[in-house]
């Protein structure tokens, strides 16, 4: 494979390509829609404001259940008359806004605790691992219910709750990798030359495991959305009038039989996103590695 | 001479365990090793596997912390594992490891591993280091053009010229091989060997050779140290040591190396099983194997005596025909 990546680079010095036609022959199809996706979401999410045609409480009374493809309401309004285009873009933004933030939450937490279990090994790695133990073991949708019910729901509690969602697989594969890599070769190797226990963790071993992180957070993100959905649907998540991608799907069901349109926009963005996400962390980790070219 | 580091009375015990709930076994892996290497000198140590060879080559270096005994670097204590001042003497001291590809980071280049440990010891200015980098590229026999390869784009013997190139990148006056060639190709095994006495001697490098490979050994080695189960059973220059060995167990290896353009004929072939470090046997660890085995041998354990002039072996017998010829 590398002969003929070789073959390649020798001929390239005729006149540059085009940007675009560059991107073409690096970036498969499927993932350059994936990204042309991700993209709009967050694009979306930031220009929410510009964008919605109406406020997310309009109520257009005349035209309730109105089905997509209605002059002003292209993809239709709920029961009491909201436009489901605008309500769908201010949930793209909050869905994002909380799974992103849980996501990257839980990555860095995660990994950064199981890094400190390699590093201190001991007491510290067994309280890490009865940590992890403990959250895979609990009932997650259930803790964060009690905690909602408590304290109440704000966006960022949400999130923060969130944050907490699969953190103890990060920490179980960083410790992981980490001790394999401290146990024989490079990150020992590394150690042996001097370095400093910061420089070892985020120089090399992080690097070299950063592509089964990143995978590890393409399948994390779908579930945080899923699980944020569920949370909405219980009351308990974001509370209306504001709107989530879970939260729509979750009031649409109701009206399934005779106007799906409300649940089933919201449910293909939740089902594009994840795999648009899926998409480019797979092609993402191949290209973070220079042994995979 | 003075030594540049010195070891006295190593002793490594791990613990191993047969199943789940027995009782842990001790396994003497370095069982009260002394010795001593001088600044610009080879000291080879020859054994088995599972003799404790490499155990012993990082107990040197003081990646693996001594249970019992001292090892004094330029007559100074080791400072304890990790420390700042441990790290700071990293920049004298270093490894060359058995398996280059596993040594090497393989997301970085060849030219950022050379140069790392410039990097964390901070010598150099950024220029500086490029130059530096250049030059010990240039030492080992890599191209320039190499230098921004990843590891796996490099073949066996490449690679470990890049990791021999970053042992030498902060000048250390010592350097601990650990079965450096034993992965390689018999045919590069050569030039590596070549080139590290070259390095060598151009920079006045101790260094503690570590190989189960007698040819090498006899190839690079100014001393050879033979270890069995943990313990040093001969030691000597590398001309006496090859020319004529004194322990059994030494001439049973010096016998089993060929020599070209002679056939094999006086082969001491050793009878019994290879050594189990955890059920070390009694008196001499060797005596089960040993053709010169008498009931003194299977009570006591011999003492590693001076039998000539810069000698010392571990064997009754050598020992009594030491005192009778004196």
């Amino acid at each position: 494979m590398s002969s003929v990546n070789l073959a390649d680079r020798q001929l390239s010095p005729r006149p540059a390509l085009g940007f675009i036609s560059r991107i073409r022959r690096q970036v498969p199809v499927s993932v350059g829609l994936g990204i042309v996706w991700l993209a709009a979401m967050v694009l979306i999410a930031i220009l929410a404001d510009w964008l919605r045609p109406y406020g997310i409480t309009a109520m257009d009374l005349t035209s309730r259940l109105a089905p997509p493809g209605t002059p002003g309401h292209w993809l239709g309004t709920d029961e009491l008359g909201r436009d489901v285009l605008s309500r769908l873009i201010q949930s793209i933004r909050v869905s994002l806004v909380i799974a992103f933030g849980a996501t990257i939450i839980s990555a860095v937490f995660g990994t950064a605790l199981g890094f400190a279990a390699a590093q201190f090994r001991g007491i510290v790695e067994h309280l890490v691992l009865v940590l992890a133990d403990f959250q895979a073991a609990l009932p997650f949708l259930i803790m964060s219910l009690a905690v909602l019910a408590f304290f109440g729901s704000s966006m960022m509690l949400l999130v923060c709750l969130m944050g907490f969602y699969g953190w103890e697989r990060y920490a179980r594969i960083a410790r992981g990798l980490a001790i394999s890599a401290g146990a024989q070769g490079y990150a020992a190797s590394v150690v042996q030359l001097g370095a400093t226990p910061a420089r070892v963790y985020f120089r090399h071993i992080l690097p070299n495991v950063a592509s089964t992180l990143i995978v590890s957070m393409t399948l994390t993100f779908p579930e945080i959305i899923l699980m944020e959905s569920g949370l909405s649907f219980l009351g308990l998540g974001v509370q209306p009038p504001q709107t989530s991608l879970g939260n729509m799907v979750g009031f649409g069901r109701e009206y399934l039989t005779n106007a799906p349109w409300i649940m089933l926009a919201p449910a293909a963005v939740i089902m594009l996103t994840t795999l648009a996400i899926s998409l480019v962390g797979d092609w993402l980790r191949d290209k973070l590695d220079p042994t995979i070219r | 001479m003075k030594p540049l580091i010195e070891a006295r009375n190593l002793v490594r015990i791990y613990e191993m365990r047969k199943g789940p709930f027995s009782r842990p076994q001790p396994v003497r892996a370095v069982d009260d090793i002394s010795l001593s290497v001088v600044p610009g000198e080879t000291l080879g140590i020859v054994g088995e596997s599972g003799s404790g060879k490499s155990t012993l080559g990082r107990m040197l270096l003081g990646i693996d912390a001594a249970q019992g005994g001292e090892i004094l670097f330029e007559g100074r204590r080791m400072p304890p594992l990790r420390s700042p001042e441990w790290r700071a003497l990293r920049a004298r001291m270093q490894l060359v490891y058995q398996d280059p590809l596993a040594a090497l980071d393989r997301r970085l280049t060849i030219a950022a591993q050379i140069g790392e440990p410039l990097d964390i010891h901070q010598i150099g200015s950024t220029e500086e280091r490029t130059a530096r980098i250049r030059e010990l590229m240039d030492a080992v026999g890599l191209r320039p053009d190499q230098a921004g390869r990843y590891p796996h784009e490099l073949s066996g013997g490449q690679r470990q010229r890049a990791v021999i190139a970053r042992a030498l990148a902060t000048q250390p006056s010592l350097l601990v091989c650990d079965e450096p060639v034993s992965a390689l190709d018999v045919s590069i095994q050569a030039q590596v060997v070549n080139m590290l006495r070259d390095l060598q001697e151009q920079n006045g490098i101790a260094m503690v050779f570590i190989s189960h490979d007698l040819k090498v050994v006899r190839n690079i080695a100014d001393r050879v140290a033979v270890m069995y189960l943990g313990k040093i059973v001969e030691e000597g220059s590398s001309d006496t040591i090859f020319h004529s060995p004194r322990h059994p167990y030494t001439q049973a290896l010096v016998s089993s190396m060929p020599v070209p353009g002679k056939r094999l004929e006086s082969r001491v072939i050793l009878q019994g099983e290879p050594p189990n470090p955890a059920a070390r046997p009694s008196g001499c660890a060797f005596h089960p194997r040993c053709p010169l085995a008498t009931d003194l041998c299977r009570s006591k354990t011999p003492p590693l005596q001076q039998i000539d002039a810069g000698r010392t072996a571990a064997c009754h017998a050598v020992a009594s025909h030491a005192a009778l010829a004196a």
